[in-house]
């Protein structure tokens, strides 16, 4: 034990830890929305309910088809994923061409269907989520303690954003998608189906979200208004970072979970207000946002 | 990129003056016929709902611009009012006053922060601001927390009529209202207005045109802002009481529902979609949760099929201005 600033090390390390936890999924999630505003021009506002969605798709998976953590880590996504097909063949593709505030109104009441719905089967309070065993326990790292668990969110996240990046920033179908998302009507053209493209990269969106979902479970509370409650501190992320960038989204989001651990050390009041404090001022000095190329 | 002026409807046939007058008149005699058939209280509380949907329609209809953050205005402004009337004994009027500048100094603040961005992210930063504000009202000790600002004494208007008897309040809300919405219509009528148009339609030209369309929109947003703000300190002395409800992002979400409901862009859409909306929330409470589930799907179905919202469709299809 040693002090750093006045402030026990275990606790300054401690409370980094869960801003970096947090950071994991502020990252994972303005990903999947700037990745579904570059193909859509829709501002997906059910993205908060996808990704409590995929915590209860978790939830219920083990309690009642006794499904664990590792199976849900690959079936819920690709199911919320499915569920993302389908409401973008229902609802998104008819508002798409429409101003952009219509997409953000609809997804808008999608989100309040979905958390009404979630409420009036389970009820607000929320349940908890059993940590796997195999990331059951923590390490003893001297100046803090580790839980497993933890670890594996963030490295997990990590990995995840990395692959995200990598996808479409250096594959052929990533090339692809940035072409169509610049000009489809030219990609069209060159006989790349448009239209299944932007399908598909909302139902990977979603599964992104999803795939929060399903690593959240554990750790905060499983409850209906989870998603409600992270969705508009991610939309501050992404106007900080600007949704012109993949890697940027990724660093704000990592950033900025940092940023409000150490001020619940050293500010605690301020906590829950810090990420739209950091947006005002950028809004101040840099309106286009930290990563962004337009305004 | 279809606009929000594909809302645009086909011409009026006259000016348009005409059928305004006629809705005016109706909209007049229907609250004032209203409160012998109907609960007082409910109708403060949609007349409340009518002025901050119109104070948004100002924003969304009239200059393009989608706030999701309109109850930072409202919310705070109650809580304003409240703690002027309920701490430091302002009368009335003064405290609906203070709350209203309040309104429109957090105005100022916001707007200058959101019109910095455009489209998408200005709905994005108005809805953060407010979940700022939310956080900082719930911390804050004068807004009492959970519990709210309870007990506010409605007081004596001018030191003559007792707000506390229902129907005097009523006159008071109703006046105060109507006062709100013919600003209102004035406001968009004005030179000042048609800039406000002209920006909705194509910034850039406007720009060209030597309009300094930053500033025309900042006095939109605080106009827009001080506006919520008189509906939240009314609503504050009506149901004596400032809460956490009226600053959450629900309250956002649900005049954005009120005026989608009852049509962007029209002068009386807000008023009627805050009357059906109020009603709907008023007659299906205890069906609890799922009035989010109707909610929801209100907002899905107008997006989809029913853009130009009620009053819209009513005056498409007569060819007359409403």
């Amino acid at each position: 034990m040693f002090e750093i600033f006045g402030i026990p090390s275990q606790a300054l390390f401690g409370q980094l830890l869960i801003g970096l936890i947090n950071g994991s999924f502020y990252a994972l999630l303005s990903l999947g929305l700037a990745v579904i505003f570059g193909m859509l021009n829709i501002i997906n506002f059910t993205h908060g309910a996808q990704y409590m969605m995929g915590a209860f798709a978790a939830y219920l998976l083990l309690q009642y088809l006794g499904l664990n953590y590792w199976v849900a880590l690959i079936v819920v996504p690709i199911l919320i994923g499915a569920t993302g097909i389908v409401v973008e063949r229902l609802f998104l593709q008819y508002v798409r061409k429409l101003d952009h505030i219509y997409g953000l109104i609809l997804t808008f009441g999608l989100a309040l269907i979905i958390e009404g719905l979630f409420r009036n089967y389970f009820g607000s309070a929320g349940e908890p989520y059993q940590v796997p065993d195999l990331l059951q326990g923590g390490q003893n790292l001297g100046f803090m303690y580790l839980p497993t668990y933890r670890a594996w969110v963030i490295v997990f996240s990590v990995i995840v954003c990395f692959a995200t990046w990598f996808a479409i920033e250096r594959t052929r179908l990533g090339s692809y998608l940035r072409a169509a998302t610049e000009n489809p009507a030219l990609v069209r053209a060159f006989g790349i189906n448009v239209p299944r493209m932007v399908m598909l990269t909302y139902g990977f969106g979603v599964a992104l979200a999803a795939l929060a979902g399903v690593m959240a479970a554990p750790i905060y509370n499983v409850s209906p208004q989870m998603g409600s409650d992270i969705i508009i501190i991610v939309f501050a992320v992404v106007v900080i970072g600007g949704m012109g960038s993949i890697l940027g989204a990724i660093l704000t989001g990592f950033a900025l979970g940092i940023i409000e651990g150490l001020t619940k050390v050293f500010f605690p009041e301020a906590s829950s207000t810090v990420i739209f404090v950091i947006m005002a001022i950028v809004l101040l000095v840099r309106p286009a946002g930290l990563f962004g190329r337009t305004v | 990129m279809v606009s929000l002026a594909d809302l645009a409807m086909l011409p009026a046939r006259d000016g348009g003056t005409r059928s305004l007058s006629v809705a005016f008149a109706m909209m007049l005699a229907f609250f004032a016929v209203a409160p012998f058939f109907l609960y007082p209280v409910f109708l403060m509380q949609a007349l409340c709902f009518a002025l901050f949907a119109c104070a948004f329609n100002l924003l969304i209809g009239y200059v393009g611009l989608l706030s999701f953050g309109h109850a930072l205005f409202f919310g705070w402004a109650s809580y304003l009012c409240a703690h002027a009337a309920k701490r430091w004994g302002f009368p009335p009027e003064a405290a609906v006053l203070f709350g209203t500048a309040g309104g429109a100094a957090l105005g100022l603040v916001a707007g200058f922060l959101a019109i910095r961005r455009q489209g998408i992210y200005f709905a994005m930063i108005t809805l953060a601001l407010a979940q700022m504000m939310y956080f900082v009202a719930l911390r804050a000790p004068f807004t009492g927390g959970e519990d709210g600002i309870q007990n506010v004494p409605r007081g004596r208007l001018f030191g003559l009529f007792d707000l506390s008897h229902e129907m005097t309040m009523y006159v008071f809300v109703l006046v105060t209202v109507f006062a709100g919405f013919l600003f209102i219509y004035r406001i968009i009528n004005s030179p000042f207005g048609e800039v406000l148009k002209a920006i909705r339609e194509n910034e850039a030209r406007a720009i060209s045109l030597g309009y300094k369309t930053e500033r025309y929109k900042l006095l939109a947003f605080v106009l827009s802002a001080s506006l919520a703000g008189l509906a939240g300190a009314l609503k504050a002395l009506v149901f004596q009481l400032a809460s956490l409800t009226d600053v959450y992002w629900t309250m956002s979400g649900e005049v954005v529902l009120m005026t989608l409901v009852g049509g962007l862009g029209t002068v009386f859409g807000p008023v009627v979609g805050a009357l059906l909306i109020v009603a709907m929330e008023t007659y299906l409470a205890q069906l609890g949760q799922w009035v989010l589930v109707i909610q929801g799907a209100i907002f899905v179905v107008c997006v989809l099929v029913f853009r130009r919202g009620i009053v819209g469709e009513i005056a498409n299809a007569l060819r007359v201005k409403l």
